[in-house]
């Protein structure tokens, strides 16, 4: 494998691992709000979330343009107060790859939460458990496998992204090439086969390997905690 | 000791208006189901917010709706056993123990976790996951959470309607022991009569969300007039009687002021009392002493009240020596008997009509 296969297998793990980390917590209290509250405008909420999975990438990518672009107002707004640039950088490939995951994440966990029978965290209540030690101790252990699986398809999302990234930062290698551009651009130029397979292999290796270690993490823990909830 | 209840709330086009008070010991909550019994408890334990009222314990204010207190459930010190047992599943059951005691008030008169684990016989369960469990060791194990977490008083939703009847009585003598080795007011949600009448010392009777009576349980059991609502069949006074001998042929014999009772399968010692449970079906009235009977119960009583029911019922209110009886013949009988108050005559109870699980240890 040459340098810029590396460099795109570098920049792959960092902008999906950067992305995923990211995206947990508010795909957390997104599938919170989803499962557990009532408010108005919940529909278009929950809308607004899944938008990424059912529109065109490229759309997503472009309107990811529109909205934080060096010109756009949001993109010109973060760079002068906290000097942070998205539009064709890697901070903006894992933007797009945080918002074509994060609908994936946000449903598995939502199932998750919704798994859990609130008359057990009850229970903990009358016990003398506050809120927050409700949520600590009974809660989070019951829904750690749909957060783990949640957080292995949005990896999964994120390590293939292609459309809207390609569309929102393009594909500069060393910047915001990651694996699948840096595939395809190797697919346009003559007698680059060769190393698409290579990179190809690399993918399908990570892809499977992800998931091989969520379904061996979320049987320990369904074997530590005894329940079934949530696994992908 | 006591909690006292006053509240209104309005659901689903139910109204529940209930006040009562549930002195020391353990206080019965009985009612048809839909009767508003676990609403109420749920109000007590502060699961549910009601529209308005004020529920306070020993003193202490858990709810006053005008003043806008209302504490949440885990400042509440309130055990509840739920009926569905509600233990933690991806923990285990010394784990499921012990949740609650990182919560408690420290110091007081709490119970050690050794006393419990003995009282309850869940030792061999320490190590065990809620799914391993049985139906009857899950509630001891729900029983001993709730009394860990250090509670000024234990709720009991029905703890024993998931059971069969075989688990239901490898429980009871654990309620029975938690009722007499700890002095923890106790409020029992139940419909089930003969749970109520082996536990309860003071009994609430709830009816379409309202506070039919309520009362010390010998009082409220015996009242011809509670017979419909405690239902026809269920229905029955409680008397204490003073075990005296065991005879070879598996019969008891007990006590009470009236005369001896000669009763199969009771488990107590000589010289303990225990309490009796007859039901108001398995009583016959007789005018004179009757002879040849095969039954060996015969007391004699005096008709305190006669209460003709709607139907072909009619439900007698007795006194044996002070021992207050409750017979259910039908109204023809009681009008061809000539039966009304102050008559004197004679009670025949059937021996065997005294289920084992009716018969319970007795505090007093």
């Amino acid at each position: 494998m040459d340098a810029a296969g590396y460099e795109a297998l570098r920049l792959s793990l960092l902008v999906s691992g950067t992305a995923t980390l990211l995206a947990l917590p508010l795909a957390l209290g997104c599938a919170w709000l989803l499962a557990r509250r009532d408010f108005r405008g919940k529909d278009l909420f929950s809308a607004a979330i899944h938008l990424p999975l059912v529109l065109p990438p490229v759309v997503t990518g472009y309107l990811l343009l529109l909205a934080f672009g060096r010109t756009a107002p949001v993109g010109r707004f973060l760079e002068q107060t906290l000097g942070l640039v998205l539009a064709f950088r890697w901070t903006g490939a894992v933007l797009a790859a945080m918002v074509m995951g994060f609908p994936l994440m946000v449903r598995a966990m939502r199932l998750a939460i919704e798994a859990v029978d609130p008359r057990i965290e009850d229970a903990a209540a009358t016990l003398g458990a506050p809120r927050y030690a409700v949520f600590a101790t009974i809660t989070l252990p019951l829904i750690a496998p749909g957060i783990l699986a949640g957080t292995v398809m949005g990896f999964a999302k994120a390590l293939g992204e292609f459309g809207a990234t390609i569309t929102f930062v393009a594909a500069i290698p060393g910047q915001t090439q990651t694996l699948p551009s840096a595939i395809y651009s190797y697919l346009q130029v003559p007698g680059g086969e060769a190393r698409a397979a290579q990179l190809t292999l690399i993918a399908c290796a990570i892809a499977v390997s992800a998931v091989i270690v969520s379904e061996w993490l979320s049987r320990r823990i369904a074997a530590r905690i005894g329940t079934r909830i949530g696994a992908a | 000791m006591s909690l006292s209840v006053d509240i209104r709330h309005r659901f689903d086009g139910f109204t529940l208006n209930a006040a009562f008070e549930a002195p020391a010991g353990v206080t019965a909550l009985f009612g048809r189901s839909g009767a508003g019994k676990t609403t109420l408890v749920n109000a007590v334990a502060g699961l549910l917010r009601p529209d308005a009222g004020r529920i306070a314990l020993q003193g202490r204010v858990l709810l006053d709706s005008q003043a806008g207190i209302s504490l949440p459930p885990h400042r509440r010190r309130l055990g509840y056993v739920f009926q569905d047992a509600r233990l933690f599943p991806h923990l285990s059951v010394a784990a499921n123990l012990d949740y609650g005691t990182r919560y408690a008030a420290t110091g007081g008169t709490a119970m050690s976790r050794s006393d419990v684990i003995d009282l309850l016989g869940l030792a061999p369960l320490l190590d065990r996951r809620p799914r391993h469990l049985s139906g009857g060791e899950t509630q001891r194990v729900a029983i001993g959470r709730a009394l860990l977490s250090r509670p000024e008083m234990l709720l009991m939703d029905e703890p024993l309607a998931a059971l069969d009847a075989t688990r239901k009585a490898d429980i009871l003598p654990y309620l029975e022991r938690l009722k007499t080795a700890y002095s923890l007011p106790i409020l029992y949600v139940s419909h089930a009569l003969d749970e109520i009448a082996r536990l309860a010392d003071t009994l609430v009777l709830l009816s379409d969300g309202r506070v039919h009576s309520a009362g010390p349980i010998r009082t409220l059991l015996s009242d011809p007039a509670l017979v419909p609502l405690l239902g026809v069949r269920e229905a029955g006074a409680v008397i204490d009687a003073r075990v005296t001998h065991h005879a070879d042929d598996g019969l008891t014999t007990l006590r009470i002021a009236a005369g001896d009772l000669y009763l199969p399968g009771v488990q107590a010692h000589v010289g303990e009392v225990v309490r009796v449970r007859i039901r108001a079906g398995d009583v016959i009235i007789a005018r004179d002493r009757p002879t040849g009977l095969s039954s060996v119960n015969i007391l004699p009583v005096t008709v305190t009240a006669v209460q003709m029911g709607d139907g072909p019922g009619a439900a007698i209110a007795l006194d044996a020596a002070g021992d207050a009886l409750l017979a259910r013949i039908t109204a023809r009988s009681a009008r061809d008997l000539g039966l009304k108050a102050g008559m004197r005559c004679f009670a025949v109870l059937k021996a065997t009509s005294v289920a084992q699980a009716s018969i319970g240890q007795n505090q007093h």
